[in-house]
């Protein structure tokens, strides 16, 4: 067993690009600039640049994909599986992570301010899409100086932007890990998000998006939240953290929170507006619910695919069920492509690819070290 | 899962009979692919390409550890996508009698393979047959080790059965490999081989 450490204290980095005239011109025809992305990377680039992966995030990630901050014990989001001898492990690897437009963690989104009228863009920030988001990762990788990627993986919307990835430059990504994720967003999906969105836009503090002299539309963000991580859980999962605990022991006979997973709900939503722009929630959801790779959008026909991929699915994740996992692989059969499909049994619902580390390791550690290697290195007897 | 017995070289049998079918780089479907030790082989001493299906967990995991690309999920739901002629080999080694729709298992198999290979115990071997006709018991042998209450097999055939099969539904036989215990059988092998491995084409 390999000893498991964390990467330690870790700074965000800012990459600033698309200065105007030179402006991203987006998928909505609408231009963009000047960019800026915050990213963090760890573990070294070899000198052939050939062991980087990008690690891209979900709807509220950002760029602190793992170690700490100075002076802060919470460590990055995906910190259980990016370190030294971990998933993504960066004594051998380079792991970048950055923070995607549209968000509100460090790179351009509604909440920075717009050059030309010198105060945040609120709704004149344009409509992203999630080949927007790799578009400008891929700006960065060109800075970094990296022509090829070993992988580009993440759960939920990361994995959406290692799918765009292929589709949008798949000569340079060597393999994908898709997690959780799906290759279009559902009607359903699309309506969560939906409802996510008018409990913010309903909200009288929302202003029309042109809220930040006065503060966030505090309640709206908080109850989209609140349903958010309803879809994140599965039925089985709040059995078995809440039941129907009681706060106090009794009824209140009043509308305050006697449930314990009401208030897990309130303290998230409290929580959450804390942290996160009310315009990012709408602008990322939405690009979310742009996404769509079906229809051989995916690898284009007649085009030879040399991506592996590793898909993987959570048997009780009712937001991206592993059916939407299946249909991703059915297009990888279509295609011929070198696919691995893996789904893993597990009661956390959509949440778990964070939370399912030990399985979610075997498969990744072992896939990324073939991609890498090769079948001459691997001992199937020594684990 | 039966126990095939090992070659001097730590290959069971029926893997290095696979493996002396397969020619070097053939494009390779195993369905049931179990932990993955034939693709293991064929990838690494044959550099064949080579794919899986199986449905059970900690199998998938042994193939990823071994660096194989495989498919979770059932070989009955898993074929359609595939592109007609996308493998020089499909083999069904071993699962053909724990499929339900084996007639259509094995069209769609030759559908999306040039040859399928397909291996399975004889239920008519004479330890069957001894069992079943002095004991008045439902066979277990070496091949087939199951008792009637555990077992995943819902098909049982010969190798009269299968050849008669063959001919019903017009499939080429190419090779057909029988195995005892040990090593191969040759004479009368519906009743001596436990096991047979035929080689199949349209």
């Amino acid at each position: 067993m390999n000893k498991e450490g964390s990467v330690g204290v870790v700074q965000t980095e800012y990459f600033t690009f698309a200065e105007p005239p030179d402006e991203l011109v987006l998928e909505s025809e609408r231009t963009l600039g000047p960019i800026t992305l915050a990213y963090e990377t760890y573990g070294t680039l070899n000198r052939d640049k050939t062991n980087a992966i990008l690690v891209a995030h979900a709807l509220s990630g950002d760029a602190h994909a793992a170690g700490f901050y100075e002076g802060d014990s919470t460590p990055g989001w995906w910190d259980v599986m990016i370190g030294p001898g971990k998933a993504f492990d960066t004594e051998r690897y380079f792991v970048i992570c950055s923070n995607v437009i549209g968000g509100c963690k460090g790179s351009t989104g509604p909440s920075s301010e717009n050059p030309r009228k010198g105060k945040p863009y609120g709704l004149d920030f344009p409509v992203i899409t999630v080949a927007d988001m790799v578009e400008t990762q891929r700006h960065l990788l060109d800075h970094l100086g990296i022509e090829k990627l070993l992988c580009v993986t993440g759960g939920s919307m990361g994995g959406m932007q290692a799918l765009q990835w292929v589709a949008s430059y798949g000569e340079r990504v060597r393999s994908a890990i898709p997690i959780a994720t799906a290759l279009k967003h559902s009607p359903q999906q699309i309506a969560f998000d939906e409802v996510v969105r008018q409990s913010i836009m309903a909200d009288p503090e929302w202003r029309q998006g042109d809220y930040y002299e006065h503060g966030q539309p505090e309640k709206g963000l908080a109850v989209a939240r609140m349903i958010g991580h309803i879809t994140f859980m599965s039925d089985q999962s709040m059995e078995e953290k809440f039941s129907r605990k009681l706060k106090n022991g009794h009824y209140s006979f009043e509308f305050g929170a006697d449930f314990e997973v009401e208030g897990y709900l309130r303290n998230r939503g409290d929580h959450f507006v804390r942290r996160f722009d009310a315009n990012s929630y709408l602008y990322i959801t939405k690009a979310m619910d742009y996404f769509d790779l079906s229809g051989g959008r995916l690898i284009p026909n007649g085009k030879a695919i040399q991506t592996r991929f590793l898909v993987i699915s959570f048997k009780s994740d009712w937001l991206y069920p592993s059916y939407q996992s299946q249909e991703i692989v059915r297009e990888l059969k279509t295609k011929q492509a070198d696919a691995t499909y893996c789904e893993l049994p597990s009661t956390y619902g959509h949440d778990a690819f964070l939370l399912e580390v030990e399985e979610q390791t075997v498969l990744i550690k072992h896939f990324l070290d073939k991609t890498f290697n090769g079948y001459h290195v691997a001992d199937p007897h020594g684990i | 899962m039966w126990q095939i017995p090992m070659e001097s070289n730590g290959i069971r049998l029926d893997h290095q009979i696979i493996y002396g079918i397969v020619e070097p780089e053939a494009r390779v479907l195993d369905l049931g692919c179990g932990k993955g030790d034939l693709l293991y082989l064929l990838a690494r001493e044959k550099r064949a390409k080579v794919q899986g299906i199986e449905v059970n967990d900690s199998a998938i995991y042994e193939c990823v550890k071994k660096g194989l690309s495989v498919f979770h999920g059932d070989i009955e739901i898993g074929l359609a996508e595939y592109p007609d002629r996308s493998f020089d080999y499909v083999i069904l080694n071993q699962s053909l009698q724990e499929v339900r729709k084996i007639d259509w298992l094995i069209h769609e198999a030759l559908r999306i393979g040039n040859r399928i290979i397909v291996g399975f115990p004889n239920f008519a071997s004479i330890q069957a047959r001894v069992m079943l006709f002095f004991r008045g018991k439902a066979p277990i042998t070496s091949s087939l080790p199951y008792r009637w209450y555990d077992t995943p097999n819902v098909r049982f055939l010969s190798i009269s059965d299968f050849r008669d099969f063959c001919r019903e539904k017009d499939l080429k036989v190419l090779e057909a490999h029988y195995l005892g215990r040990e090593r191969a059988i040759n004479l009368w092998p519906n009743l001596f081989a436990l096991n047979a491995i035929f080689v199949l084409e349209k």
